[in-house]
């Protein structure tokens, strides 16, 4: 696929980002930091790698997204509507009743794969569908996005043997290292110490970049494309609430949403 | 007739084996998980036959359940083996999410379940599967008596949508459901029905039901016996219809009463027919080591222990 020119991945980001917070804020509750650090990521998956159909969105040729940090599903969200999987009025109604935009992705609303939200699964979810589409002989890709305090989980790390055991070069993770979780840094909270050598250990080819750079993110999902007989995991450096001075790198922002005039103040520097 | 030389009889793991293999060969979609424990769930069966369709996990249930959404939500069918106690405890949240809540095509077979497990103790009896199961939306729960009927369930699990746990033990047991071909799941099976009362057994109590019934027959006690094979959705039409017609219930099971099917008997015959219920099953306790019949007669499973229950409720039917 061709590269989509960056300054207008750019100017779609930010058009993302004030979607996002309008929709966190009207919900008056969700994950506004989680949210904003992965705009790049998902949206570059969207707009160069992935392949779909919005408006058949359970094409059987389809590539998969699974986003196991599931609180972070307002991006994903905002860039569905984006992409036309449903109509961006929608986003009003996250975490409504009645709604098909729950709080965490639930399977029923177009474009999610797998109802996400408890942390840890994810990758274990993306491994099936990678094993799947190899029993079917599908060159089907599964791309799973994770936090950095969601690998955590001890489970997560079952699913990295299992990836690496069944040699899945069909299935690329992502994670969002924006070096913060609930309580904290990760290095107070529980430090990761060196991820790069983690995740080689358990025999994946690792990727680092700076997962706000489109240039950087696009150029590693092509090349985890190439690699032969290992899962590939890119380590995306990001910052928390990336593009909100008042949020960004802020723990305390991790679940809450913009009050009405924190709003204002947001899309003002989103301008 | 129950057949009593034991030569004769088969562990419904051995069923659920054979309902992989014959499965596997009629339908390319099924694919079986399991996590080091594939020869004791019978797995290998599958396995051997199939090897592109065996995934093994090492030890680790909770990869394995999500995993298998990932399958499902691809298509497949899988089929996830482990023990009852990892399955349904140790991946408890993961079955939570991963089957019921996204409510999916995915079967686990727990094995070992149950007291008749033995020797290995208290860490490998389940007896909490029922329960954590039945509690779960979408989720169905079978409890196969014997080889033929964990055969046919295992087959028919596979044409449900939804989750469904299997629970299944390894000790051998008579062949209950030979001759009857009426298997179904949420479909009760009756046994035989009774004027007095009506014993509900489910798994390896079928057979003690039997017993019980049998020498109550001999007092004059009239007790019906139904085989709940399938504890979720529970066949309340049979359940109901049985307390019309006997007014008083028995229920009896491998597995703590609290929660379990007795449980879940109660709570339909609460709220529609409150006829008198009398429970037999694991009081409040862990397992231990010993041999499986030696324990089913300490922790009071026995046919004996069936009859003296069926008395006790007799009592209270007669008061009420
Ligand atoms: C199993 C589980 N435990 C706890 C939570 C509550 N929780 C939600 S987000 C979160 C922290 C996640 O941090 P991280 O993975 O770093 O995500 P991000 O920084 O991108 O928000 C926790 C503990 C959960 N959703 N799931
Ligand atoms: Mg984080």
């Amino acid at each position: 696929m061709k590269k989509p020119d960056i300054g207008k991945l750019k100017e779609q980001a930010k058009q993302l980002r004030r979607d996002i917070l309008t929709m966190l804020s009207e919900a008056g509750s969700g994950h506004t930091g989680s949210s904003l650090s992965c705009v790049e990521l998902i949206f570059s998956l969207y707009s160069y790698k992935l392949r779909y159909n919005a408006k058949d969105p359970y094409w059987e040729e389809r590539d998969r997204f699974i986003l196991s940090k599931g609180h972070g599903c307002p991006t994903l969200y905002a860039v569905l509507a984006h992409f036309g999987f449903f109509l961006k009025d929608k986003l009003k109604t996250l975490r409504q009743i009645g709604t098909l935009l729950q709080g965490h992705p639930q399977l029923g609303l177009p474009g999610i794969e797998a109802s996400t939200g408890s942390l840890g699964q994810g990758l274990s979810v993306a491994n099936g569908m990678a094993l799947s589409a190899r029993l079917d002989k599908k060159d089907t890709r599964v791309y799973c996005l994770l936090g950095d305090g969601e690998i955590n989980e001890g489970q997560v790390w079952e699913a990295a043997m299992t990836a690496a055991h069944y040699s899945l070069d069909n299935l690329c993770a992502i994670i969002d290292y924006n070096k913060l979780q609930i309580d904290g840094f990760l290095c107070d909270v529980k430090d990761m110490f060196e991820l790069t050598k983690k995740w080689e250990a358990f025999g994946w080819n690792v990727i680092e970049i700076d997962g706000h750079d489109f240039t950087q993110i696009m150029d590693s999902l092509d090349r985890a494309e190439k690699v032969k007989d290992k899962p590939t995991i890119i380590i995306a450096h990001t910052i928390k609430g990336k593009g909100v001075s008042f949020i960004e790198n802020k723990a305390e922002w991790h679940g809450i949403a913009p009050k009405p005039d924190e709003l204002k103040c947001a899309l003002r520097e989103l301008d | 007739m129950i057949n009593e030389d034991r030569s004769t009889w088969k562990a419904t793991r051995d069923g659920y084996g054979k309902g992989l293999v014959s499965l596997g060969r009629e339908n390319e979609r099924i694919v079986v998980l399991s996590a080091d424990l594939t020869e004791s769930t019978r797995a290998s069966w599958f396995r051997d036959e199939f090897p592109e369709r065996f995934f093994s996990f090492g030890v680790a249930e909770q990869d394995m359940m999500s995993t298998a959404a990932g399958f499902a939500l691809s298509g497949k069918i899988p089929f996830c083996c482990s023990f009852g106690v990892f399955a349904s405890g140790r991946a408890w949240e993961q079955v939570r999410i991963s089957a019921a809540y996204m409510n999916i095509n995915i079967n686990i077979g727990g094995s070992h379940g149950g007291i008749t497990v033995g020797p290995d103790g208290a860490t490998h009896q389940a007896l909490e599967e029922i329960a954590l199961m039945r509690l779960l939306p979408h989720m169905s729960v079978v409890v196969p008596c014997d080889l033929i009927e964990a055969e046919r369930a295992t087959i028919a699990s596979a044409g449900i949508k939804g989750p469904v746990y299997l629970r299944l033990g390894r000790e051998k047991l008579p062949l209950i459901t030979d001759g009857y071909e009426g298997f179904e799941i949420g479909k009760a099976h009756i046994i035989r029905e009774g004027n007095d009362l009506t014993i509900i057994a489910c798994g390896i109590m079928v057979y003690h039901a039997i017993k019980a019934s049998d020498s109550l027959k001999a007092e004059g006690i009239g007790a019906g016996v139904i085989n709940l094979h399938t504890v979720k959705p529970i066949d309340k039409a049979a359940i109901l219809k049985a307390a019309i017609k006997s007014g008083a219930i028995v229920t009896a099971e491998e597995h703590l009463i609290a929660c379990g099917m007795g449980s879940a008997v109660s709570e339909v015959l609460i709220q529609e027919v409150p006829v008198p219920v009398e429970m037999v099953g694991v009081k409040d306790r862990f397992g231990e080591s010993g041999s499986p019949w030696d324990l089913i007669e300490k922790l009071n499973l026995m046919p004996e222990d069936i009859v003296i229950a069926a008395k006790r409720v007799l009592k209270r039917k007669r008061t009420t």
